[in-house]
């Protein structure tokens, strides 16, 4: 049997991928936009609905940036509602680990789990931004070297939390009267350098145990951390080539913290265009493009590179001759920086600008566009397969352009063929996400609840 | 005099209110855990057309004792996250009201701001959220970032504690009024997807709330656009002049818990007192008093069914709130009478679930009916609807931007 493929769907929000201008976009907010798009990837079969977080609106030049779909709900709270809506689909989100406490994060997944009968997901990410940390009591406190021991620390607290129920701690005995077995149910300690807490958990065992751990990132800590931890990894690497670099690295470390390969699933996240020829595909993609990055648009990424204020530039016409500001200060804030060295990335830029004749909007379209399948449905599926089977990934999270339908015509057109490929499910086998995803029961914490 | 029709409210908590409850439910221990079992719930509440339902919510293990787990084994342990459970009923139920509760002493406001938001939204504005101060040192060591006196009912009038009590209630104001600044720091009309200026939204109707308190300081604005209500609606349980001051500065609704109908017009008297002295701008709070409720066929049912209860616990329970246990009927004359003292409406406890949020629902319910005084139908809209509350004005949107 092939090596079958983990398919996610990912609600499009706030970036410039969502074409709100497209008469097909709707609300990005209803939740009957949500239904729709998870009721469709629970038809298509996928192993999960996936949201992602914000918790500031980003800003760009010190005012907030209107040019993207902004607005979203709390990811938590949407994930508990469409468990109402869904049976199988699993239920992820990004929940922030910096600007959360372990205890009140801990029991909020748990109870996820339990409301939607073992479907529960956390991308665990955490920050250290200073403006985003303007909306918490906590603030923007976390230095850049504790993300990941922050992150690492936090996980290992909630795992000590979702096991300090025993499994049989209920008892429910009438005749008797004892309602738990044993007077302290949930009981731990913790005393760590970024957490020191104990006392009582209040959520029994949910039904998977643990919700699977899924992280994004791709520095040397953030593999390390995902091979120590994680069920699942979101990668960025769209090539053949470097997704099946990044695989054969991430799985390499897992034999050091005794897991295996399988324990462990990459998945990209990627785009596609679907159309009747292959031409037809091509071409919608260019307008696809087009629409994603408007003239507005097209100045302020180019801004994003620059750190600069560029709104004096044609979009239409050359990149600036001045090179990028690279001091600390940063004219977008709430967006991760995209270019480790932008003065490269421009000369790289003007380079390409100068050799194929392009302007501001085009050059943009031309080097910030990554869509990853472009084609008939049979060509994407074989793509898709071909990735998949050369070990440059164990799945895909599918980004459509579109709320809420854009992923109408990949469960229609696309799954099939993967089904008939023989490398998707046609039925769902299991009712938990780790069973969609062939992961095997939550791994027990290495240590016990309570210690010292 | 005609009355407007009372507004009706039930409690849910575990198996019931009553702690020996789970031993005569009709539902399995494990059940507490699933969604049927508060789906099935609230179903029920629905069908009797109450305004809305409460979930009861702490941020440690229930305890028969003021400060800290009690060890025993006897009683129900464990709970859900309530703003959770609410979110998994909104898409199951059509027109009641949902309400959890938050802890205003270790949460984040902006999540709390963001979360009950969203339940308006994927409930179409049937979000309410009951904000609790957390003054137990069991909680407290669950976050380990600050500390609390031990809570002994002997030092309650000790000013020290009188003091600490007095600021956890300023600050769970100020996690309300960060909460409701996030609610407008939208205007409702902030989406307006202008395809010529390539604006998704209009910045100028988005605002900074800029809070800063003794506290804690909360920029803004919110990521998740103006939920339908504008304002949920906010509602808080209160004992004394302190919460009664917190209720009349910070909530929408307050639950009270008279002992009798006397006590019940001293309270709205004090309550009302308290709006004067906070001066209060909004509409006057909507009172509502608690009486947990045992309710049977016939009174002596009732009563048997109470020792029943009491005898399993071990001795007579000491509840917050006054027991009601008789029949429909009296409980409807007794809510009729009660009402006169100026009162709104009640919040039910049932004390064994679903038992007796079943007899509200078909016989208290009916019986209300036949007095006149409670709806025949849902009239359609939303929570601040069906409690005659308006939709609030958006406070940052004074002048319209152009």
């Amino acid at each position: 049997m092939p090596k079958q493929m983990i398919l996610a769907a990912h609600f499009p929000g706030v970036n410039n991928q969502t074409v709100w201008s497209d008469p097909e976009s709707g609300s990005q907010i209803d939740f009957a936009s949500f239904v729709r798009l998870a009721r469709t990837a629970e038809r298509g079969k996928f192993d999960f609905f996936f949201l992602a977080e914000g918790l500031r609106l980003r800003e760009q030049r010190g005012r907030i940036y209107d040019l993207d779909v902004v607005g979203r709900p709390d990811s938590l709270t949407l994930l508990a509602a469409l468990a109402s809506v869904t049976t199988h689909l699993g239920l992820a989100g990004t929940m922030n680990a910096t600007f959360r406490e372990p205890y009140e994060l801990a029991r909020q997944l748990a109870t996820l789990d339990h409301l939607s009968d073992g479907r529960a997901g956390w991308n665990v990410v955490t920050s250290s931004n200073a403006f985003t940390g303007e909306n918490f009591r906590r603030g923007g406190f976390l230095d850049y070297p504790l993300r990941y021991e922050r992150a690492a620390e936090f996980v290992r607290v909630a795992r000590r939390l979702w096991d300090s129920w025993p499994v049989d701690a209920v008892l429910g005995d009438r005749a008797t009267g004892r309602f738990v077995r044993h007077p302290d149910p949930g009981a731990f300690a913790h005393h760590g350098e970024q957490f020191d807490i104990a006392g009582h958990f209040t959520v029994p065992p949910s039904p998977q145990g643990h919700p699977v751990i899924i992280q994004a990132g791709d520095s040397a800590e953030g593999r390390e951390f995902a091979a120590a931890d994680a069920d699942v990894v979101f990668s960025r690497h769209g090539t053949l080539e470097s997704g099946r670099a990044f695989y054969a690295d991430v799985k390499s470390r897992l034999a050091r913290y005794g897991r295996t390969p399988e324990e462990l699933k990459i998945i990209p996240g990627v785009t596609f265009v679907l159309g009747d020829t292959d031409a037809d595909a091509q071409e919608r993609a260019q307008y696809i493009r087009r629409q994603q990055v408007s003239p507005q648009t097209a100045i302020l990424l180019l801004e994003q590179v620059w750190n600069r204020d560029l709104s004096g530039h044609d979009p239409d016409g050359p990149l600036p001759a001045e090179d990028p500001d690279v001091s600390d200060s940063s004219i977008a804030d709430g967006r991760t920086r995209m270019y480790a060295d932008p003065v490269a990335t421009a000369r790289k830029w003007r380079a390409l600008a100068q050799e194929k004749g392009l302007g501001i909007r085009d050059l943009i379209i031309e080097v910030t566009g990554r869509q990853s399948f472009v084609g008939t449905p049979a060509r994407v599926a074989e793509q898709m397969d071909h990735f998949v089977q050369a070990d440059a990934a164990d799945g895909f999270i599918l980004v459509p352009h579109l709320t809420p339908g854009g992923l109408d015509d990949f469960v229609d057109r696309v799954v099939p063929l993967l089904q008939g490929r023989g490398v998707f499910r046609t039925e769902y086998t299991s009712r938990t996400l780790r069973g969609h995803l062939g992961l095997g029961p939550a791994r027990v914490a290495a240590e016990p609840a309570v210690v010292g | 005099m005609p009355h407007p029709p009372l507004h009706l409210a039930a409690a849910l908590d575990g198996a019931g209110w009553h702690p020996a409850a789970w031993r005569l439910a009709g539902t399995a221990p494990e059940a507490l855990w699933s969604a049927s079992y508060w789906a099935n719930l609230v179903a029920e509440a629905e069908r009797g057309l109450l305004d809305f339902v409460t979930i009861e919510d702490s941020l440690d293990l229930q305890s028969s004792r003021p400060d800290g787990p009690d060890g025993r084994t006897d009683q129900v342990r464990g709970r859900l996250d309530a703003v959770l459970l609410a979110a998994r009923i909104a898409p199951l139920t059509r027109h009641i009201g949902l309400i959890p509760t938050t802890s205003t002493t270790h949460t984040e406001p902006f999540h709390v701001s963001t979360a009950i938001a969203t339940l308006d939204h994927v409930s179409s504005g049937r979000a309410g959220w009951r904000p609790r101060i957390s003054a137990r040192r069991s909680e407290t060591g669950h976050f380990g970032r600050r500390d609390l006196p031990e809570l002994r009912p002997d030092l309650f009038a000790e000013p020290a504690y009188v003091e600490l009590v007095g600021d956890l209630f300023t600050e769970a104001a100020d996690v309300v009024e960060v909460v409701r600044r996030l609610w407008d720091s939208w205007q409702d009309d902030a989406v307006i997807r202008d395809l010529p200026s390539g604006r998704f939204v209009d910045r100028d109707r988005l605002h900074y709330i800029d809070f800063r308190g003794r506290w804690f300081s909360v920029k803004g604005p919110s990521i998740v656009p103006r939920p339908p209500q504008g304002q949920p609606v906010v509602a808080t349980l209160a004992h004394s002049s302190v919460p009664y001051a917190f209720a009349a500065a910070s909530a929408d609704v307050v639950f009270v818990t008279p002992p009798d109908a006397d006590a019940a017009e001293a309270i709205v008297t004090e309550v009302r007192a308290a709006e004067d002295t906070v001066g209060r701008i909004c509409e006057p709070l909507k009172v509502l008093a608690d009486l947990v409720v045992l309710l049977d066929e016939d009174a002596s049912a009732a009563w048997r069914r109470r020792d029943r209860l009491d005898g399993l616990h071990g001795a007579e329970p000491v509840f917050d709130a006054p027991v009601f246990a008789g029949t429909a009927d009296e409980l409807a004359d007794l809510l009729g009478h009660w009402r006169r003292a100026g009162l709104d409406g009640f919040r039910l406890r049932p004390a064994v679930l679903p038992d007796d949020l079943a007899a509200i629902s078909r016989t208290l319910v009916p019986a209300l009916r036949d007095r006149g005084l409670f709806r025949a139908a849902y009239p359609g809209g939303t929570l601040r609807d069906l409690l005659g509350l308006t939709r609030p004005a958006n406070r940052y949107a004074v002048g319209t931007p152009t």
